[in-house]
């Protein structure tokens, strides 16, 4: 042992136990101080093992240039056609991030789903709560801190593709461009993709296997906007256009795309997806939380 | 101090750990001991709260895990080795728990030194030996500088100097008041940094008691006598004797008798005056592997056979010889030089097919253990499969030795 051994006061931590553990005697304390471990210690364990990864480092490195170049390169290819008239009323330039944002929210599943799986593949997660044998806090720790990163750097690449396409636009779109649509198109996005992450998350957490929550994730987002494309039939034209205004593109193309004052209105309009996918979220951490909770770890 | 009462871990219809009882004391280093699938990590995962036990429960200081105030302060573990994320470095994945107990950073440069890893510390532990995966984890256990540890196997892997340090590395965390609970299957390592042993077979409690009286109750020690060559007739002469006296005689290969229930300074008497000279009179003390091997051998799992090879080799004049023909033509335990205690070269590499620690003639039976028909002395048939008796002393033949091929009980 490198720890300092010399004989300390026991006193500061004695009174901890001794009044609930009076048959711990003879046993050994240590001399660094006790400390009780909270939140915040869980969520500075969860940021020290995220930003720890290599994988971490290049799905987000990836997401950050799918919205980047594929957001840019678009608007780009817009200004080669003077189309101020077309595309309806509810669009401007910022709408263009949509496709960016669409394969970067694949990024975020990806690492969402490792987040908690690769403990579970490991063997990581025994060690883990070991560490901490409060299971909850442990997902919160992990919850929030891949919430916030994410959410921050969806924000950041969001909005760096909005000006860069409002200037590359100027005069063309940019006239109807209204600061609530700054705000859905930046920080209603970066929640909405916050949010997938986080539900990606619950579905690593109760999957525990990587490649199958990725699946199930990226079906949950393919499948039913693939499914709409085959329901020719009449009788089906309801669940059609259900499937396709509850698929997550779809929501994600309403946060960047539709006023609150739409033509469309039969749908989700404004910030409704936010809300949307929040109470879904809220669903799946619960089953998350639950699952994580009462199986063998 | 850990505590368990009526610990009961069922996988749906298997019954991994069974109404187990036993406590660990502070202050010694006490094994934990089991053959493969005993329910031995079982065991500890419901110690640590990672399994909720079907029934019964397990505390540490008189707390469940999961409810004991500072838990990563009060109780290291070492589960596996390979339980990292490989893409983590050394340091930064012992940060993370260090973070996640509330501990200092510095606390995780203690412990790299402690288990000599600070050279690789920011190399991902991907690249790391078995051995080194062991030292990381050893150092997350040692972290929150605990009272209560337990380690899984932590010597698999290791090289003789990090054999050498953990021995000592337990004991000394022993010595200094805290609780050590240690599972291993290298018995002589055991042995050697045990003082208590709790054995469990089949998830069931066998043995719960000190490694002294591990041995000595779990294997009879023997004298082995060895009468002058130069009077063939003194043996005969001695083993009745012996066996007129209560002794129990067997034949040792190499013409030496093992006996047993007759204490040296009367084997000597009884020699003297049968007027038979002894070359050898030496008491034997069994290890702490003979006495385990003795104690589990019917709550083993999955037990190893010799590789027949019998549709791929040709006729072979020799196969008899090695002990891979069909019907060997002695019986396989000691009487055959190859398989038994006498060659001490060979007896443990090999699968041999025959038990190498039978149960002794009127020594109480494991109760785990199959049933063996022939426990009587004077039974020689004793049935289809024991062939035929160990050459030499025909009065005390073990005739089980050979029945382990058929009765294996799964």
């Amino acid at each position: 042992m490198t720890a300092p051994q010399h004989p300390q006061p026991a006193a500061p931590q004695a009174p901890a136990f001794a009044p609930e553990a009076p048959q711990w005697t003879g046993g050994y304390l240590s001399p660094i101080p006790v400390r009780k471990a909270t939140l915040a210690d869980a969520l500075a364990s969860e940021w020290t093992k995220i930003r720890s990864l290599r994988s971490t480092m290049w799905t987000l490195g990836v997401m950050v240039a799918l919205v980047f170049g594929i957001g840019c390169a678009i608007a780009a290819a817009a200004t080669a056609v003077d189309d101020n008239g077309g595309g309806g009323k509810d669009m401007s330039a910022l709408s263009f991030g949509v496709f960016g944002v669409l394969l970067g929210v694949i990024c975020v599943i990806t690492l969402g789903v490792l987040t908690i799986s690769s403990e579970f593949g490991t063997g990581m997660i025994r060690t883990t709560l070991t560490a901490c044998p409060n299971r909850a806090r442990v997902l919160t720790a992990k919850a929030i801190v891949f919430f916030l990163l994410v959410f921050t750097i969806t924000l950041v690449s969001t909005t760096l593709v909005g000006m860069v396409a409002e200037s590359m636009l100027q005069g063309q779109w940019t006239d109807r461009t209204t600061g609530e649509m700054w705000l859905r198109a930046t920080v209603g996005v970066s929640l909405f993709v916050a949010l997938i992450g986080l539900l990606a998350l619950a579905v690593g957490t109760i999957v525990r296997h990587s490649a199958g929550a990725i699946t199930a994730m990226l079906g949950l987002m393919l499948l039913p906007l693939v499914m709409t494309m085959f329901m020719y039939a009449s009788a089906l034209s309801e669940v059609r256009k259900f499937l396709l205004q509850y698929s997550i593109p779809y929501e994600l193309f309403v946060l960047f795309a539709s006023g609150t004052d739409g033509p469309d209105s039969s749908g989700p309009t404004g910030w409704d997806p936010v809300w949307i996918m929040m109470g879904v979220v809220a669903v799946a951490l619960g089953g998350a939380y639950a699952a994580l909770m009462k199986r063998d770890a | 101090m850990i505590e368990a009462v009526g610990l009961t871990k069922r996988y749906g219809a298997k019954t991994a750990v069974h109404n187990l009882s036993f406590q660990v004391r502070p202050g010694t280093v006490t094994g934990f001991l089991g053959p493969n699938g005993s329910g031995k990590s079982t065991t500890m995962r419901m110690i640590l709260g990672l399994d909720v036990p079907t029934s019964g429960s397990v505390t540490i200081g008189g707390y469940p895990f999961a409810k004991l105030p500072n838990a990563p302060r009060q109780v290291g573990a070492l589960l596996d080795a390979k339980a990292v994320h490989g893409g983590r470095s050394a340091r930064l994945h012992l940060l993370s728990l260090a973070q996640l107990a509330g501990l200092p950073a510095r606390r995780v440069d203690e412990v790299l030194g402690v288990v000599g890893l600070q050279d690789v510390a920011r190399k991902r532990s991907k690249g790391f030996s078995l051995g080194m995966g062991q030292r990381l984890g050893i150092a997350a256990a040692l972290l929150g500088d605990p009272q209560v540890l337990l380690f899984d196997e932590p010597v698999n892997g290791l090289d003789p100097e990090g054999i050498l340090w953990v021995r000592n590395l337990m004991k000394q965390l022993a010595a200094e008041g805290r609780t050590v609970f240690v599972s291993s299957h290298l018995m002589s390592e055991m042995a050697l940094t045990a003082e208590h042993l709790i054995v469990i077979g089949r998830g069931q409690l066998l043995a719960d008691m000190t490694v002294k009286d591990f041995i000595s109750a779990n294997s009879a020690d023997f004298a082995r006598v060895r009468t002058a060559d130069t009077e063939p007739e003194g043996r005969e002469k001695l083993t009745a004797a012996l066996v007129e006296a209560g002794g129990q005689v067997l034949a040792e290969p190499g013409g030496a008798l093992r006996v047993t229930g007759v204490p040296l300074p009367r084997i000597s008497d009884l020699a003297h005056d049968a007027d038979v000279r002894l070359w050898e009179l030496s008491p034997h003390q069994a290890s702490l592997e003979e006495a385990y091997m003795r104690m589990t051998q019917g709550a083993v799992d999955y037990r190893s056979t010799a590789d027949q090879r019998a549709g791929l080799m040709q006729a072979d004049p020799y196969a008899q010889g090695y002990g891979y023909g069909a019907t060997p033509p002695q019986g396989q335990g000691w009487g055959q030089p190859a398989q038994g205690w006498g060659q001490p070269g060979q007896g443990w590499g090999q699968p041999a097919p025959g038990n190498p620690y039978p149960t002794l003639t009127g020594e109480q039976p494991n109760p785990y253990a199959p049933p063996q028909p022939a426990q009587a002395p004077a039974a020689p048939p004793a049935g289809p499969s024991a062939p035929a008796a160990p050459a030499g002393a025909p009065a005390t033949a073990p005739a089980d030795l050979t029945k382990r091929d058929s009765e294996d009980a799964r």
